[in-house]
């Protein structure tokens, strides 16, 4: 793979990345936006994917396979299963911020993302590092998610967004944590997607259904 | 001796593996015991039969030195107390129908495992192992948080799980930058994580990502710690969990989550001067305890009240960390050790209340101290100790990080905090008062006892006790750990 292929497909991959975060914030019905987040858990495992072929780097090639089964397979499919039958959890309810506002939100955080992580590139000025603000940018867009939706279902979608961009950042910056950090964060991960999988099942039954609106006797 | 150090690990993983083959059963919960005791007792023999410099283990995964045998001694001993109440508190609840054979084989394995991720992360080397093992907690204590199964329990539960995985992963964002900033330091990228290879590399780190990181850590583990913005979970998780797994939460795992920000302050500081975590820990610090004492005031809730009490000390631990003094580190971890103690003391004697009167609330409950002598003066002696009164503990921690404080020159933080203190200790006399002295109301149950967590509360009073009158050898053990944080006064 020559530098300029490298450089290309790069940016294309952090490109993707970002575009799914802005399309997830956009849409409103929960089985496309998983079906987005599967697209991002392609384009997140194209970075160490493109890494590992451009450097020779076995080990990155068996982590990008294993992010690709993980972030765009196993995890979506999960939700997807959470979504459920019932036609009230397909769409999220009516939303806290209008479309318009919330895209004009993430334009002002991906804005945000460039500034925070100037000492980033500053400190290794390489092709991968200049991609990073697109994965803080989609670290930012998955907290407004989170904070600015209602059904129990999106914050989980929010919850995955951000630690795809966790992901990006280091697979970018360092080309990935050592392999033991890598394997327990992502099994810690898929735990917590499964016990937020497994919660919305209780509450769909106990509260009958997952607005989380309805998550209002505890204060104070 | 590695094995010494595998001890903690290991021997709650085994009885975790036994409860999931044998289900809830006297001997599956004594092996639990048995493995909480065995934390306990490695601790101890690494502390004082092999002197307290730094040891590693296994290819430098695990790492001991006085900090983390402190922290080990903290797990094992608020471990041992609350398995042992476990016996009583589960066989009671699957008595009066509020959990089922299913909910007590999974209470049975997740306490262990619990326990088992606590260790490792106050022995990792890594501290990207570190992170690991502190986020297996949340994984591990959700479920109990919801052991319930009630509709506040459900929503306890979700709220847990949610801002803590955001907060942590916030705090696994920030080691990835330090990561990142250790590579270019010079680091070998296997070893550029560990706590030793980043010390040394510390004056080499970049100082605007060094920044950059300690404040997504400061966020993340802060999350954990129940320290603002993220605290919002703690009162919701603490209020609905089993009444020994909130004091291993309480008493513990904000501990824990404390001792990973200590960690990676002792790096920040060296990377980019003590000042830049001091302000961040004062704010935190101070804004915590402001939240916490004022929701103390006006809680009618028991076991919120302990929860937001539980916040208060670790907005107080946080603001003796940003002193940074040797004075200040020993302090703050007599603190922790007391507070642990004293917090399982009147989570369990609260358990028991929640038991007899299927309330929480502090108006339904009058005449403790009438009615049961056990949960009367065992309640009363763990208040005792959490109000800072001598003989106890904290007494001595809390003169001490304010002592501390002033001498950093910190006088105005020692100001604010006190009347915080004060504000908070008010309400904690009058709604301890409201419900252990004066004469019971009529009807009121009984209080039952189960002979199990009768025997932890003795203990545990005992041991304050023990503690408050003499440190012991421990005082050598806080004050190595507080030489090797940096604290130099």
């Amino acid at each position: 793979m020559t530098q300029a292929t490298y450089n290309g497909v790069l940016n294309l991959a952090a490109g993707a990345f970002l575009l799914a975060a802005v399309l997830i914030v956009w849409r409103r019905e929960l089985r496309s936006i998983v079906t987005l987040l599967a697209w991002q858990g392609i384009a997140l495992a194209a970075i160490p994917l493109t890494e590992g072929i451009y450097q020779h780097d076995a080990a990155l090639i068996i982590v990008g396979v294993v992010v690709l089964l993980l972030r765009a397979v196993a995890l979506p499919l999960l939700l997807l299963r959470a979504v459920g039958t019932e036609p009230h959890e397909r769409r999220e309810s009516k939303p806290l911020v209008n479309t318009t506002t919330s895209l004009l939100i993430t334009a002002g955080l991906t804005v945000l993302a460039y500034a925070v992580t100037r000492p980033i590139i500053a400190l290794d000025p390489s092709p991968a590092t200049r991609a990073v603000p697109a994965a803080f940018a989609v670290i930012l867009i998955a907290v407004f998610v989170m904070v600015s939706r209602r059904r129990a279902l999106s914050q989980a979608v929010g919850f995955m967004m951000l630690d795809n961009g966790i992901a990006a950042t280091a697979f970018l910056i360092t080309a990935g944590v050592p392999l033991i950090v890598e394997l327990g964060a992502s099994l810690d991960v898929m735990f917590a997607v499964l016990v937020l999988g497994l919660l919305t099942g209780h509450m769909r039954r106990t509260f009958g259904g997952t607005d989380l609106d309805q998550l209002r006797e505890l204060r104070g | 001796m590695s094995f010494l150090l595998l001890v903690p690990i290991a021997a709650p993983l085994a009885a975790a593996a036994l409860a999931l083959v044998l289900g809830w059963r006297r001997l599956t919960s004594s092996v639990t015991v048995l493995a909480a005791l065995s934390i306990l007792v490695s601790a101890a023999i690494l502390g004082f039969n092999r002197g307290t410099g730094v040891r590693f283990g296994i290819l430098n995964l695990f790492r001991v030195d006085a900090l983390s045998i402190t922290m080990l001694i903290v797990i094992g001993a608020v471990g041992t107390l609350a398995t042992v109440a476990s016996i009583g508190y589960i066989d009671a609840e699957l008595a009066h129908g509020h959990t089922d054979r299913k909910g007590a084989n999974l209470y049975g394995v997740l306490v262990p495992v619990f326990l088992a991720a606590m260790a490792s992360a106050v022995l990792a080397n890594n501290i990207g192992v570190m992170w690991v093992a502190i986020e297996a907690t949340t994984v591990a204590t959700a479920f109990l948080v919801g052991h319930r199964r009630t509709r506040a329990a459900l929503e306890a539960t979700w709220k847990y799980v949610v801002i803590c995985s955001v907060g942590i992963a916030l705090a696994f964002l920030g080691t990835v930058l330090l990561y990142f900033a250790s590579l270019h330091a010079g680091a070998t990228s296997g070893d550029a994580l560990n706590i030793d290879v980043l010390l040394a590399h510390a004056s080499r780190l970049d100082p605007a990502v060094t920044r950059l990181a300690a404040g997504l850590l400061l966020l993340g583990y802060g999350a954990k710690a129940g320290l603002v913005p993220f605290h919002t979970w703690l009162a919701d998780a603490h209020s609905q969990a089993p009444a020994p797994v909130s004091a291993l939460m309480s008493g513990v795992l904000l501990s824990v989550a404390f001792y990973a920000l200590l960690r990676v302050k002792s790096v920040v500081d060296l990377a980019v001067g003590t000042g830049f975590l001091r302000i961040g820990l004062i704010l935190v610090g101070l804004l915590t305890l402001l939240i916490a004492a004022s929701l103390l005031l006006v809680q009618t809730d028991f076991k919120r009240m302990l929860a937001y009490s539980s916040m208060e000390n670790m907005g107080l631990v946080a603001v003796a960390a940003a002193a940074g003094t040797k004075l200040a580190i020993a302090a703050l971890l007599l603190h922790v050790l007391a507070h642990g103690i004293a917090k399982t003391l009147v989570f369990l004697g609260s358990g028991q209340l929640q038991a007899a009167h299927d309330s929480t609330q502090i108006s339904d409950v009058t005449g403790v101290l009438a009615r049961s002598r056990m949960i009367g003066v065992t309640f009363l002696v763990g208040l005792a100790i959490l109000l800072g009164l001598p003989p106890f503990a904290m007494f001595a921690s809390e003169l001490s990080i304010s002592r501390a404080l002033a001498d950093a020159g910190l006088g105005w933080v020692l100001g604010a905090a006190l009347l915080l203190v004060v504000l908070a200790f008010a309400a904690l006399v009058r709604n301890g008062s409201r419900m252990l002295l004066g004469p019971p109301d009529a009807g009121s149950p009984a209080i039952a006892v189960p002979r199990s967590v009768a025997i932890a509360l003795v203990t545990g009073v005992i041991l304050s006790l023990v503690l408050g009158l003499t440190v012991g050898p421990l005082l050598e053990l806080f004050q190595t750990a507080a030489t090797l944080l940096g604290g130099t006064r």
